[in-house]
């Protein structure tokens, strides 16, 4: 495979592209992908340390037996909003990040296919974030745990307004997750460049898709499931009415067929980022492209089929907890390909250690341990023992910090230069990986045996001579280093941002097309759309990618320069995000809300509809 | 509904907004599924009365008759395959809007007004038998607090019910603009999609009227 002369480190650089507007009014009114996917990774950012910090208070709690820094009310509520914030406000917009910035990059497209649907995802998120986040401040926030189990969760067993955040600000939360399936669904069946067939898409791409395709099917199911909590909080039905025969375990079979396929919604797109890292840090295309398409598939669509593992504690009977256990079992092999694809793509490459590709290594090791872990309670059996334990607490945190966080970091380090046109720099990062590797290990290693031992999970304190204490002691150590290890990444992402080196359109030498255009990318981001001719088109690439690659690394030139419409900016999306979130408000505060919002709503959808996306063609 | 750029170069030759439809059906079969699961999993296991096709005795010897008028229903769910059958007319009407129209016939099929009416005006009938239901069961008794199958029945038919609503507006929206400034081929995109939304709806409702009020 030859690597080829196109120019890569080094070349001149511009910090900002010169057709870009800047002001707080550009932001509010953008619907370039780039400038949201940047939305989506600081809010992302902010609300993944509003979550570590929550745990943080946990861990603190729970460092010795018999501690009171927190009432068991207040640890309810930190520990629904640690779980609730990490998951919907912190791993999947930090994946929508990148599904916003890199798609259209990495498929050779101008931008999503429905520019203002995607602004109005990102407002609908934050709004929703804000929204549902915000209570814990006044001590009023959710306090059932993440999956909201009812009837607890009815009111009569939490008649509090607690619950009544929680159930809304999913419901809006779900709105933005939706909207923004539709549009890379079409984005990616639709706009990509010529050559570009599905077969030669990034696996960062092709994952991506696969989530998107579980956003849409699994998403509408919480919808119901909320919907028919909604209505036996607000409208007195009985969905979850035991006293009116109202079957127990509804809302958990609801729940689960959406929130399994959530867990591959959360780790699919890292599995994409690490499939993107290690190629290039190996200087080595993806080893086995189809079989990694097809097992990402495979892990996508086994992923509805295994919801009741979540219950085996319920008693199901023998039938159901066989058959849900041996499709969990078989997740496991399709999982088990990709990790040994991984490995394969690393062997006999030589390999740069970068900080991007120790965090993707750092993903294979540890996500490796939770999926074992995750094998070992697909028994039923060995299930029984470790259901609602420490354990099932140590094996989640493996996938979903070892697996999703570490994979997000990777990205976050490899794509920076693209984002920015800055490095960020390699000793901080490392030291950031070191410290978060080992922290992670020690947070969450000992729980294992915590939850072996018996200790349950959700519980705000415990009884010392149980031997708990010193492995709740060594959790929240690691925990206080993780504080550390993040605190050092915040720092050198913002030094990066300022004073990194100019990092020049491919300074990994990577194979992709979203390495064939400047850093960071011009609000058109491809002068000529690419024609593509292989996966890796800037490793082997043939003449005609070359071509589109040399014009594509042109700087400084307007879309007015080269005649590319671009939409219009609007607000629009904004105006009906916000009137969305005030009508849903007017459900815990006055009807009239309601109403306002709607009609605000309407006007607004209509204003926005009727408006055109983006001036004439001549 | 100014099209976003059909004049771009797509992969697959269709505009993205047929594509994003086919999506969003695809995320509303599973609102439905989730639904129509619940009223049959609900089925039969309601503790008090009024049943949908059984007759209720309560403790004080009260008698309620089973609840589902099934002619009614039949007349309304007649009236909603009728309205997709309007909807056929209009697009068609549309995409043909530029052939030369010559005998009364032609030009009677060829009216996408007419026929936007016409799936308009279905669709509030059917709405018009709902609501004539819904307020017939309160009176009779049952209300979405009554027992599982109120609360399931009227959630789900809700749903649908706002699903109609919603696919009205969506045809009185298009109507506006076929009497501002006319519907013509170039349009016909947006009404395909309005129509595919409109049929989804109604073959959702065969569903749930098999469902709901066919099946025993």
């Amino acid at each position: 495979m030859a690597t080829t002369a196109v120019p890569t480190r080094g070349t001149h650089h511009t910090a900002t592209a010169p057709s870009y507007q800047s002001g707080v009014w550009s932001w509010l009114a953008t619907v370039d992908h780039k400038r949201i996917g940047i939305l989506y990774l600081y809010t992302a950012l902010t609300f993944f340390i509003i979550g570590g910090l929550e745990a943080v208070l946990i861990r603190a709690q729970l460092q010795g037996p018999n501690r009171e820094l927190l009432s068991a009310e207040m640890y309810n509520q930190l520990f629904t909003m640690h779980g609730t914030t990490m998951i919907f406000l912190a791993i999947m917009p930090l994946s929508a990040a990148f599904f916003n910035f890199l798609i259209p990059l990495q498929i050779g497209a101008r931008d999503v296919a429905f520019p203002r649907l995607n602004a109005f995802s990102y407002w609908v998120y934050l709004f929703g974030g804000i929204f549902i986040t915000l209570p814990i401040f006044f001590q009023l926030a959710p306090n059932a745990g993440w999956f909201g189990y009812a009837p607890l969760t009815t009111r009569e067993y939490s008649p509090g307004i607690n619950i009544d955040f929680w159930v809304i600000g999913l419901q809006i939360l779900g709105v933005s997750s939706l909207a923004a399936a539709f549009n890379f669904i079409t984005t990616i069946i639709n706009l990509r460049a010529p050559g570009m067939t599905l077969m030669r898409m990034p696996m960062f791409t092709w994952m991506s898709f696969v989530v998107q395709v579980l956003i849409v099917l699994a998403f509408p199911v919480i919808t119901i499931a909320l919907v028919f909590l909604l209505f036996d909080r607000f409208f007195g039905t009985n969905f979850y009415t035991i006293a009116q025969g109202a079957d127990p375990l509804l809302w958990q079979h609801l729940f689960w067929i959406f929130g399994h396929p959530e867990v591959y919604i959360l780790i699919l797109p890292a599995f994409g980022l690490v499939s993107e890292v290690l190629p290039a840090s190996s200087r080595k295309p993806l080893f086995g492209y189809p079989v990694m398409v097809y097992s990402g598939i495979l892990i996508g669509a086994l992923g509805f089929g295994v919801w009741a593992h979540h219950m085996f504690a319920v008693g199901m009977g023998a039938i159901a907890d066989s058959v849900f256990a041996v499709s969990t079992l078989l997740i496991g092999i399709p999982t088990g390909v990709k990790i040994f694809n991984w490995i394969g793509t690393m062997a006999q490459g030589s390999i740069r250690f970068t900080s991007a590709a120790l965090f993707a290594i750092g993903l294979v090791a540890l996500f490796t341990i939770g999926g074992i872990s995750g094998v070992m309670h697909a028994s039923p059996p060995a299930d029984l023992q470790q259901t609602d334990t420490y354990f099932v607490v140590a094996h989640f945190h493996y996938v979903l910090f070892g697996g999703s966080i570490m994979g997000i970091f990777a990205g976050i380090y490899h794509y920076f230069p693209k984002i920015t046109g800055r490095l960020m720099d390699e000793p901080l990062g490392k030291i950031h990986f070191w410290l978060n590797f080992i922290a992670m290990n020690l947070t969450f290693f000992p729980m294992h045996f915590a939850g072996m031992l018996g200790m349950p999970r959700r519980i705000y304190t415990y009884d010392s001579g149980q031997g708990w204490d010193t492995f709740n002691l060594i959790s929240s150590i690691g925990a206080y280093m993780l504080v550390v290890s993040t605190a050092i990444f915040v720092y050198n992402f913002f030094r990066s941002r300022k004073n990194g080196e100019v990092a020049g359109a491919n300074p990994w030498d990577a194979g992709t097309l979203e390495w064939s255009i400047p850093s960071p990318p011009p609000e058109y981001n491809f002068a000529t759309l690419p024609n593509v001719t292989s996966r890796y088109p800037l490793w082997e690439g043939n003449e005609k990618d070359m071509e589109s690659a040399r014009v594509n690394l042109q700087e400084g030139k307007t879309a007015e320069q080269l005649h590319i419409v671009l939409p219009y900016s609007t607000i629009k999306p904004l105006i009906v995000a916000g009137a969305m979130v005030i009508m849903f408000c007017g459900l815990i505060t006055t009807k009239a809300l309601i109403f306002v919002g709607a009609a605000v709503l309407v006007g607004s959808l209509y204003s926005w509809l009727l408006s055109p996306l983006e001036p004439e063609h001549h | 509904m100014t099209a976003p750029a059909a004049h771009h170069y797509t992969s697959t030759g269709l505009d993205s907004r047929k594509i994003a439809i086919w999506a969003f059906i695809g995320s509303e079969c599973m609102l439905f599924v989730s639904l129509i699961s619940t009223y049959l999993i609900y089925k039969g296991r309601s503790l008090v009365g009024p049943f949908p096709h059984d007759v209720y005795t309560n403790p004080a010897g009260e008698t309620f008759n089973p609840i589902l008028n099934i002619p009614v229903t039949s007349a309304s769910t007649f009236v909603l395959l009728m309205s997709s059958l309007a909807m056929v007319l209009a697009l068609a009407a549309v995409q043909n809007k530029d052939l030369p129209k010559h005998t009364r016939g032609e030009r009677v099929l060829g009216s996408s007004k007419l026929w936007l009416w016409m799936t308009a005006l279905l669709g509030t009938t059917f709405l018009g038998f709902q609501a004539y239901e819904f307020t017939s069961f309160v009176h009779e008794g049952l209300s979405i607090r009554t027992n599982l199958f109120g609360s399931s029945f009227f959630t789900l038919t809700g749903f649908h019910g706002a699903h109609v609503t919603a696919g009205v507006i969506w045809l009185v929206t298009l109507l506006a603009i076929d009497y501002r400034r006319g519907l013509g081929p170039n349009d016909a995109l947006n009404v395909d999609i309005a129509a595919l939304y409109w049929h989804f709806v109604d073959v959702v409702w065969i569903v749930i009227f098999t469902v709901v009020y066919l099946l025993k």
